[in-house]
Parts: C-alpha cells; sequence; structure tokens
C-alpha cells in the first residue's frame, strides 16, 4: 500500500507541496501565496500566476520534504491538482509532480482541485461518517455536493453566476476595500450591522419544495452585488461598514440555508464545510449553528486547510490510488475539469 | 558525463540524452502543442533507448527560451524538478544559440528568428569565430519588418534560421544576399542543445536549480495593459 504522498498544488495563486501519510496524517503542509504579486490588479492574473509557479514550486517542496524528515526514497507517490484551474498553473505543477515520479520510480496520481477541497475535512476527522453534504465555497466555486462514499460523488447544486468568493473580491473592489476582498469585508463586518439593509437572498424561500429541481440548490450571487452596487449609489454615505455586514449576511444566509435544505432532502449524517470563503468568520458560526440544529455532525476543517493547499491535494490523492491506481503519464491539464461524478 | 536535455520552447517537445560520445537516444513531437501530456513519457522513453537510469545523468540541460511560455515553463519546471530531485546542476541555454547551433560551419552572418506569435518574432545574430560561433547582438523581440530593415541595414550575406523566419519570408525575400535555412531547422532542437550543453559541462558552466531563469522578454500583458481594464466592477 501506498502510504506516504507528496502532494502538490499549482491551480491558481497559491504554490503548495504536503507530505501527508495515509490521507490523515499531515507531515508537512508548504503554501507561499502569490496575494501580493496580484494585488495591484485586483485579481488573479494568469501570465504573473505561471510565472511564479516557475519560481516557487521546487524551493516550495523542497520546505515541504524537509519538514516531513522525508527523502524522495521515503514517498510512495506524488499527486498533482490536474484541474479545474488555470491552465498555465496546473501544467507546471503537474510538470513537476511527472518529473518526480519518474526520478523516484513512484506513480503519479491526477487530482480534482474540487475533490481535494472535500477531502480538506478528512485530514482532521479521519473517522468522518458517510454519506455526507459538502458545501464547497471558493473565489471560483459555489456547489453543494452529495458525497456517498469516498471518490463518489452527486452534484446537488452550484452557482449560476459568480462565485461566492468572487462576489466577495467584486463587492470589496467596489467599496475601495481592496483585495483580496473576503478577509477584508469578514474583518469590517464585525464592526457593521448586519441587518442593517435587506439585501436580496436568490432562490431563497419558506418553503424549498416550491422551488423548481434546477434552482433548489443553485445559488446565483450577481444579483446581490448589484443591489449593493445600486445602493450605495443612490444612498452614498451608508455606513461601509454595515453594507459590508449586510452584504455578508445575505451570503452566509443564502450559503446555509440551502446547504440546510441539501442535508434535510439527502438525509446525510454530516455537513462538511469546504474553499477558501470557508474561512470566513460568520460563514463559521452560521454554519456550526445550522449544523446544531439539524442534529448532525459538522466538520469545518481550520482555515488552513479551507483556503488552497497541498495536503488536501495529498490526501484526495491517496484515496484515488487506493480505489483507482496511478494515473498515466500522459496526462494533460484540464482547467475546466467538474468534479468527477456518479450518475 | 551524461547530460539530459529538454527542448520546449517552440511548437515541438523534444528531449534527448548524450555525453562525450555524442547523442545516445532523442525524440521529438511536434504536432499539437501538447507539451504538458508528452514530455514526460518522452523522457521515460528517451531514457530507455538509451540504456541508461535517470540517476545516471550528472546534468539536466533545458532551453531556457526565449519561447512560447505554456511549453517553455512546461519544460522547465520538468527540469528544475529532475535536477532538485537528483541532486545535479543544471545548464541553461536560450533559444537562438540552439538554433544558430546546426547553422555552424556557416561564415554567412547568422539569424534566427524563432515565431513569436502576434507577428512578432524572437531574433538574435551570430559570427562564425574559431572554434564556434558567437553572438554579435543581444536576443530581442521584434517584428519581422525591424528584422527586415536590420539587415537591410547590414547588408552582408546572411543565413535566416527559424520558423519565424519562414513564416515572414515574404518579408525577407527582397533583401540581397540572404538564404533561408530549411525546415529541419526551423525548430531548435534537443540534439543540439545536449551537445552544447556538453560543451559547457566541461567548461564547468553550471548552475544549480534555484537560479535557473526563464528568458520571457515580454512581459504578462496585464502589466502591459493593466491601465485599459482599471475600472472593470
Ligand atoms: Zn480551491
Amino acid at each position: 500500500m501506498s502510504d506516504v504522498i507528496l502532494g502538490i498544488e499549482t491551480s491558481c495563486d497559491e504554490t503548495a507541496a504536503a507530505v501527508v501519510e495515509r490521507a490523515q496524517l499531515v507531515r508537512s503542509s508548504v503554501v507561499s501565496s502569490q496575494v501580493e504579486r496580484h494585488a495591484p490588479f485586483g485579481g488573479v492574473v494568469p501570465e504573473i500566476a505561471g510565472r511564479a509557479h516557475v519560481e516557487q514550486l521546487v524551493p516550495v517542496i523542497a520546505e515541504a520534504l524537509v519538514s516531513a524528515g522525508a527523502e524522495g526514497a521515503d514517498l510512495d507517490a506524488v499527486a498533482a491538482t490536474t484541474g479545474p484551474g488555470l491552465a498555465g498553473s496546473l501544467l507546471i505543477g503537474v510538470s513537476a509532480a511527472k518529473a518526480l515520479s519518474l526520478v523516484w520510480d513512484v506513480p503519479f496520481v491526477s487530482v480534482n482541485h474540487l475533490e481535494a477541497h472535500l477531502y480538506a475535512s478528512f485530514l482532521e476527522e479521519p473517522d468522518l461518517e458517510l454519506p455526507l453534504v459538502v458545501l464547497l465555497v471558493s473565489g471560483g466555486h459555489t456547489m453543494l455536493v452529495f458525497m456517498e462514499d469516498h471518490c463518489r460523488y452527486r452534484l446537488l447544486g452550484s452557482t449560476l453566476d459568480d462565485a461566492a468568493g468572487e462576489a466577495f473580491d467584486k463587492v470589496a473592489r467596489f467599496l475601495g476595500l481592496g483585495y483580496p476582498g473576503g478577509p477584508a469585508i469578514d474583518e469590517l463586518s464585525v464592526e457593521g450591522d448586519p441587518s442593517a439593509f435587506a439585501y436580496p437572498r436568490s432562490m431563497v424561500q419558506e418553503n424549498p419544495a416550491t422551488l423548481p429541481d434546477d434552482r433548489r440548490f443553485a445559488f446565483s450571487f450577481s444579483g446581490l452585488k448589484t443591489a449593493v452596487v445600486n445602493h450605495v449609489r443612490n444612498e452614498p454615505d451608508a455606513p461601509t461598514a454595515d453594507v459590508a455586514a449586510s452584504f455578508q449576511e445575505a451570503v452566509v444566509d443564502t450559503l446555509v440555508t440551502k446547504a440546510r435544505w441539501a442535508v434535510e432532502a439527502t438525509g446525510a449524517k454530516g455537513l462538511c464545510l469546504g474553499g477558501g470563503v470557508a474561512a470566513n468568520s460568520r460563514l463559521r458560526e452560521r454554519f456550526l449553528d445550522t449544523c446544531g440544529d439539524l442534529g448532525v455532525r459538522a466538520f469545518l476543517p481550520s482555515r488552513s486547510m479551507c483556503t488552497d493547499n497541498a495536503a488536501m491535494v495529498a490526501a484526495a490523492g491517496w484515496w484515488r490510488l487506493s480505489m483507482f491506481g496511478p494515473s498515466p503519464l500522459d496526462t494533460g491539464v484540464d482547467p475546466n475539469q467538474g468534479l468527477p461524478l456518479v450518475d | 558525463m551524461l547530460i539530459l536535455g529538454i527542448e520546449t520552447a517552440g511548437s515541438q517537445v523534444g528531449c534527448a540524452i548524450g555525453g562525450h560520445e555524442g547523442v545516445l537516444a532523442s525524440a521529438h513531437a511536434g504536432k499539437g502543442r501538447r507539451h504538458a501530456e508528452n514530455l514526460a513519457p518522452q523522457i521515460d522513453f528517451v531514457r530507455r533507448q538509451a540504456g541508461i537510469e535517470l540517476g545516471d545523468l550528472g546534468a539536466v540541460a533545458v532551453d531556457v527560451g526565449p519561447g512560447l511560455f505554456t511549453g517553455l515553463r512546461v519544460g522547465i519546471a520538468t527540469a528544475v524538478a529532475i535536477s532538485h530531485a537528483l541532486g545535479v546542476p543544471m545548464i541553461p541555454i536560450t533559444s537562438p544559440d540552439l538554433m544558430a547551433f546546426p547553422a555552424r560551419w556557416s561564415s554567412r552572418l547568422i539569424v534566427t528568428a524563432l515565431d513569436a506569435r502576434r507577428g512578432e518574432l524572437f531574433t538574435a545574430l551570430f559570427r562564425k569565430v574559431p572554434g564556434g560561433i558567437q553572438r554579435v547582438r543581444e536576443v530581442n523581440v521584434c517584428t519581422p519588418d525591424d528584422l527586415a530593415a536590420e539587415l537591410e541595414a547590414a547588408d552582408e550575406p546572411t543565413l535566416l534560421v527559424g520558423d519565424g523566419a519562414l513564416r515572414f519570408a515574404d518579408t525577407f525575400h527582397d533583401i540581397g544576399r540572404i538564404e533561408m535555412a530549411e525546415q529541419g531547422l526551423a525548430q531548435p532542437s534537443a540534439r543540439s542543445l545536449v551537445q552544447l550543453a556538453h560543451a559547457r559541462a566541461m567548461r564547468e558552466e553550471f548552475v544549480q536549480s534555484w537560479e535557473l531563469e526563464p528568458v520571457y522578454l515580454r512581459k504578462p500583458d496585464a502589466e502591459i495593459n493593466w491601465s485599459t481594464r482599471e475600472g472593470g466592477a
């Protein structure tokens, strides 16, 4: 059995490597963020990301190996994210991973970035009971997934337009709070009144049964963003902290309401939160309350495991390898790769 | 010393293994620019053909550009990872040096022009000197018209090499004393890479994996165009 896995993650603007044993024991997890290089542009610039990954990746891998006390010979496989993400960034991690698998003569494992986020919770709660509902919220994705078994997923619903994290970035930029928007709004909201302004909650109502199937678990945040923008233009004196807090409340409300519906509809035993937006304080608080109300277990990864990292890639890689074996060396990257679903 | 050479700066993917006895094995794939897919299996294939283990390598050579960004980074990420994992040094070589190398016997002015897309070329000028060729003008990125003007002014027998030269052959057509190198020399090659790298290895011109720097020549678009994108919601 292949137990010790080097994970590599370069799908967006974090260069990361980690050494994980049996998808449980994180021996090291190194993340080098490029956020400062992208900040002047208000978002991730693909070409800048690609160049930074080339510079950072091998030093990050070296650090992950050293802090794990591992050498090439100790590793049983190398896993890397092959998508979804930025093509020019993904192929750097994938190329390095394949190169290392050749030198160390161990399997290469292709990992889906979304699947990796789902496995972040398992790193901290190895006894996690299935089936689960996972709410995955990041800058690129907002989806509700029903995890029947390991590596077996059903997509309940996803965003029809902006991802939740994208909405945070756009509203933060509009409010002049800078980039990245998530932490800025989170911080400012503490001083604001979340009920100051009643912004719209899209496709959320008293009775979910009256919503059509394809909208019940779907999300939409572009209308909310427009509502905030119009409101601030009409009422320029509205306190920014109140605007931020009310906007955040609308996003969080939508997310937890739909997650609750998903648990009720599937009879899942637990609810799991993943993705960069899972670092948001208000979402974490409301998520725990919701799980308490429902009487299901809450799985909430630590903040460092919510944002992009390679430990989750190594963990997902271990499960992939155990169930499906190694990936071929001519595996390419797929910027639009969806979660591997069962039908 | 055995050297692995990785060449992905052009539209081809290539690798070769060689040493003082010359090139032991090499492979090239030209179709579809599937750099990320093709390179690792190709290295494994060439290693088997050469009858060696990767652990036998003494250095890793790589084309550091300029070239097409995507391919370039696949090659560099792969080369740096192999060099680091094996604990062996690297030999960086630029794509114009590689393209000029097979033309080293020519007594003409050697001009390399790799297709840089967007109607531009990556170019450099070389001249024969005792024992080889020497670059007589830095690598730049310019339009075919710029290069044509430069060659017209130079007004000497010239050998024009590269897929960019062939693509814009019409631009150079009317300039006197220009000869076009054939299609077979139009791309930097992994065989040339290993041969050139071997000569540099003899002179111990190595860098460590963390010192290797790609030659991009172009800034990321965002840094050039940022002002026009500013203000989007
Ligand atoms: Zn992510």
